[in-house]
């Protein structure tokens, strides 16, 4: 029915969430700086002079290559699940492809994700941590949680259309989450009965791929790597599905 | 040729009156609860030939939106058959996916995107979107700073452009003042030359009057009658007691 050009819609939407979002805030895109900042430096305080802690080299810069994926996953997530109900007069109104609105709402978080990403970059440096070859990584482990997280957000909008209280479950998942991901503790403190589950989690695998990239210059391991790429294109494929097959009557019940 | 077909339609909603909570359903599923359905439509059938306008009159709650919705492909019958053979473009409410903090500019081409166009015909069409809508400088102010009629104008200048087939519209025209009618009128009139389609919605029979020459009255869900627009508008204003 409806025959646009998605890609162009797709960076309408975007830009709109993006025009929306900073434009009503004073600081601008300072904040989205200052929320990593003041959570690296607590956790700082409190991993480094309460429970000290002298184990760990860069602790600042070990806490933030845990709070960007975090920060990234916990938000693009909650956004993409109320996405449809938020954006109920399109849905009413447009026949636009659906799938388009949950993936543009986790897109729109990229550029808050890109200035995150560049603030922990500028700290990798200022720790005096030298730039490696293995920094091409990067690209291939944020593209894998970007396609789990738009695999998340198509199954969980969908679902939040028929139950609303879905994003309340969300939101609590989030809390619970932030003490699952490797975020202040390493993962050699995982007791090893639990490490090769735990890396099936792709939040964790990607802090963990971080790690491994930015603060030892070494590769991300490959079969954190696989579970990686399996979990976040198995999600997406899942997402999808479920999607779809609620997709036709989300008009009848917003 | 055949721009719009109904075939025995028949759409009916689920009623659960914003029960949609996990309680609510884990109630319906250990009860096996069927939800009560509202009949919006029941044996609706006609066809539109290209070319054709078409204004839908009724009573509220008679089902005039439901077969607009069903046009633009924004839900599915329960029964029966809809065919749609062209682009169609919706102005289904005011300024629907217009966002309040942007500006008419960004809205402008946000709501293109909306309607289909591609960047370049969206680059090609803004100058003329802007002067067709006429809202001078505030089409670079925020459109939580704009009247109705503006906001109508604006969305009618996209929507006018987009070049669809079909143009539907929902009781939108009522908030333009006279010269903007005139003006809409004089753009659909060319619609119609191009052999294109009107469909539109109106509780003001005087418009549809002047831009339809087909007329559907639904009442109910059902079609009463479907005839020329002079003699539909007659037996409507009769029944209902319009002067």
């Amino acid at each position: 029915m409806w025959n646009g050009d998605p890609i162009y819609l797709m960076q309408n939407l975007i830009l709109k969430d993006f025009r929306v979002r900073y434009r009503n805030m004073s600081l601008g895109v300072l904040w989205s700086l200052l929320n990593p900042l003041a959570m690296m430096a607590v956790l700082t305080f409190v991993f480094v002079h309460v429970f000290a802690n002298s184990s760990i080299k860069h602790f600042p810069v070990f806490v933030l290559c845990g709070l960007v994926p975090f920060n990234f996953f916990s938000l693009a997530w909650s956004n993409g699940t109320t996405s449809i109900v938020d954006n109920a007069d399109l849905i009413k109104r447009v026949p636009v492809p659906r799938e388009i609105i949950p993936i543009a709402s986790v897109l729109s978080n990229g550029v808050h994700l890109l200035i995150q990403i560049s603030l922990l970059l500028t700290c990798v440096l200022a720790s005096g941590i030298g730039i490696n070859r293995n920094w091409l990584w990067l690209p291939v482990v944020w593209g894998l949680e970007v396609v789990f997280v738009c695999g998340m957000a198509l199954a969980f909008s969908a679902v939040n259309v028929y139950i609303r209280d879905t994003r309340y479950i969300v939101e609590s998942a989030n809390l619970v989450l932030f003490w699952l991901v490797p975020i202040f503790y390493s993962f050699e403190r995982i007791p090893p009965q639990y490490r090769e589950f735990y890396q099936y989690n792709p939040v964790a695998a990607l802090v963990l791929s971080l790690r491994n990239i930015l603060l030892d210059a070494s590769p991300p391991l490959t079969t954190t790597l696989l579970k990686l790429a399996g979990v976040s294109f198995g999600m997406f494929i899942a997402g999808w599905i479920v999607f779809r097959k609620m997709r036709d009557t989300f008009f009848e019940h917003i | 040729m055949i721009a719009v077909q109904f075939d025995c339609v028949a759409k009916s909603f689920a009623r659960h009156a914003g029960r949609m909570l996990i309680r609510h359903r884990v109630k319906h599923w250990l009860r096996g609860w069927r939800h009560e359905r509202f009949q919006a439509l029941t044996d609706v059938s006609f066809a539109l030939r290209h070319g054709e306008r078409l204004g839908i009159v009724g009573p509220n709650g008679a089902g005039k939106s439901t077969v607009l919705n069903l046009i633009t492909g924004l839900c599915l019958p329960t029964g029966g058959r809809v065919t749609v053979n062209g682009k169609v473009a919706p102005l289904l409410e005011l300024g629907s996916g217009f966002h309040a903090d942007l500006t008419g500019a960004e809205n402008v081409r946000l709501n293109a995107a909306l309607l289909g166009l591609s960047r370049k015909q969206a680059a090609e069409r803004f100058p003329a979107i802007v002067e067709f809508a006429d809202i001078g400088d505030f089409i670079h102010e925020p459109l939580r700073t704009y009247s109705s009629g503006m906001m109508m104008r604006l969305a009618f200048a996209v929507a006018i452009h987009v070049n669809a087939d079909i143009l539907v519209l929902d009781e939108v025209l009522g908030v333009g003042d006279q010269a903007f009618f005139e003006k809409c009128a004089q753009r659909i009139e060319d619609f119609r030359n191009a052999g294109k389609t009107l469909i539109c919605v109106s509780h003001s029979l005087n418009s549809i009057e002047s831009l339809c020459h087909r007329a559907i009255w639904l009442d109910h869900g059902r079609v009463i009658q479907d005839g020329p627009a002079a003699d539909v508008l007659r037996a409507y204003r009769g029944a209902s007691g319009h002067a």
